[in-house]
């Protein structure tokens, strides 16, 4: 006998073990399946296996059965004004219910809009109507998956004049009002805060890490605005910042150990570059868990 | 305050066109206005489909050169923007585009290279199907094989050339030990198809370039036989059913039922 799920299925807490994962690169699969390397997760970009089939299902197919799994959209442009693509809405949904991972994720941003796709994750202000939107899209989304997904906040290079709220609250407000879970992206922090001029520990202070489910990691490039401004580039092609890891560290020792994705994108490197930043973020993770029991032994 | 909608319009159409100032809305921390700051995100949209052309059509990227391709890439960005969030699929019209662009007039065989590429890419893409077994045709007649038609598995992609495109193709992504190409180009076609993991691309003479299309287009054995042989009279069925049927690129078949007379 079968039993019907009512309530949308969110990841369980130990659906994903607080350790490190990374993103999956084509030019690491064979690596991955002779060598299995000891990771948490793989995480995926859900519109990379989009295609009917080949040689991207077949390696994920293998990988899955040894690995939990991510699903990380980038394509559904929760923050646009008009409705969402429910073709692509439906393809997420077939993905999903072909691989099962153990999260899915979107992002806090709008990529399409007029039938034309951006592919670039562009910025929204923060408003009550924006939040209204983004809210609804939301639960559209957890509607047609059944489930819960994870919101991530943005690297931005402008803010809007119109805002009314900051970025972490806006987070929070959102988290609670459409029941998602978050992703927090300490590199789009880092860069967000810097290209902002404002703290990033303001920001972390402000931000609800009870609702983070996931953290990314991933290396920015440096650049400067006409008025010799540091500008950052979310450009995903080189380590992670040593401000990074600090910041990481800090929302370790708050918020407790939680699944963390080292993410390379572009200029990928050999495996074992990628695999000692996955160990860096593991070791962070295990010093933080160590902490917390020796909190609980002393409590 | 602009709504949302009137806003994300006007920052899209921004994007799409470089002259275009971003909205006074888009302010740096000191509260002016951002024009620097919003190119991130246009540079980001640009050189991201970029990028996405030059991993789709690498031959085409090495024969034009890194400039020239990001040059003829960006026009073809701004014109035609995906459709979709699925970017496997981009890039559907860019030997169309690059057959109509003047300054590219001097190479005839660079539009069917990008054909080959995009075949390529779909057959990497395409469902996956068993392959039908060539035993499962022993209880059919000799005197009914001519009346067999086959259902081609679907990743399989015809390219037909009037250059040597699949010679200047392969070159141009494995490059072979010789540095030179045939000193006489012909008509070149590619079947491309992917029956387990990898693509596979042939190249065909025309004659089997037009058994292909003829079984293709739903014809039997017989009659794409007799189309072949009209363009290349040394067309050989059998050897050429044989490499179908053991490549694993035929799926299905099935029997035409002959028309029979009547008065």
């Amino acid at each position: 006998m079968s039993v019907s799920h009512t309530a949308p299925r969110g990841p369980s807490p130990d659906a994903v073990p607080a350790r490190a994962g990374v993103g999956l690169k084509a030019a690491h699969y064979r690596v991955i399946l002779e060598s299995r390397p000891p990771l948490g997760f793989f995480e995926v970009h859900a519109e990379n296996y989009m295609g009917a089939g080949g040689p991207p299902h077949r390696y994920l197919t293998e990988i899955r059965t040894h690995y939990r799994l991510s699903v990380h959209g980038v394509g559904l442009s929760i923050g646009s004004a008009g409705p969402l693509d429910e073709p692509h809405l439906r393809r997420l949904a077939a993905l999903v219910h072909r691989y099962e991972p153990e999260l899915v994720s979107e992002h806090l941003a709008w990529s399409s809009h007029g039938g034309a796709f951006f592919n670039d994750l562009l910025p929204l202000p923060y408003t009550a109507e924006t939040l209204r939107r983004v809210c609804e899209h939301l639960e559209q989304v957890q509607e047609h998956l059944g489930r819960q997904i994870l919101l991530e906040n943005p690297s931005t290079y402008v803010a809007f004049a119109s805002s009314s709220y900051a970025e972490a609250d806006f987070m929070a407000e959102v988290a609670r009002r459409s029941g998602c879970a978050l992703l927090l992206d300490i590199n789009n922090v880092y860069v967000a805060c810097t290209n902002q001029q404002c703290d990033p520990l303001q920001y972390l202070a402000q931000f609800p890490l009870a609702a983070v489910r996931q953290i990314h990691l991933a290396g920015c490039a440096t650049d400067a605005d006409e008025q010799g401004r540091a500008l950052l580039i979310d450009s995903h092609d080189r380590e992670v910042a040593d401000r990074v890891w600090f910041l990481y560290e800090h929302v370790l020792a708050r918020r407790g150990a939680v699944p963390t994705l080292i993410e390379w994108d572009q200029n990928v490197p050999a495996w074992d570059p990628l695999a000692a930043q996955a160990a860096r973020a593991d070791r962070a993770l295990h010093a933080c868990t160590l902490q917390d029991r020796r909190h609980v032994a002393l409590g | 305050m602009l709504p949302w909608a009137e806003l994300q319009e006007q920052l899209a159409a921004a994007l799409r066109d470089p002259e275009r100032a971003p909205p006074a809305e888009c302010i740096g921390p000191d509260g002016a206005r951002a024009t620097k700051r919003f190119a991130v995100y246009r540079n980001n949209v640009f050189a991201g489909l970029i990028d996405a052309l030059a991993e789709s059509y690498p031959a085409v990227h090495r024969l034009l050169g890194v400039e020239c391709f990001e040059e003829t890439a960006r026009r073809y960005v701004s014109q035609h923007l995906p459709r979709s969030p699925v970017l496997l699929e981009y890039g559907e019209r860019f030997s169309e585009f690059l057959e109509q662009l003047e300054p590219l007039a001097a190479l005839p065989y660079l539009a069917d290279v990008a054909r080959i590429e995009r075949a390529w890419l779909e057959a990497y893409h395409a469902p996956e199907a068993p392959a039908l077994d060539p035993g499962a045709l022993a209880g059919i007649p000799a005197h009914r094989a001519a009346d067999l038609c086959f259902t081609l598995h679907p990743s399989v992609r015809l390219v037909r050339s009037r250059s040597a495109a699949v010679t200047i193709w392969g070159l141009n992504v494995a490059p072979p030990p010789w540095a030179s190409l045939p000193p006489d180009p012909i008509a070149e076609s590619a079947l491309l198809a992917r029956p387990a993991a990898e693509v596979e691309v042939v190249c065909l003479t025309p004659g089997a370039a037009e058994f292909l299309a003829a079984l293709a287009g739903g014809l039997t054995l017989g009659e794409a036989s007799e189309r072949a042989r009209s363009v290349h009279d040394t067309f050989h069925l059998t050897e050429h059913c044989t490499a179908l049927l053991g490549g694993g690129w035929v799926t299905a078949a099935h029997l035409r039922r002959r028309r029979t007379r009547g008065h």
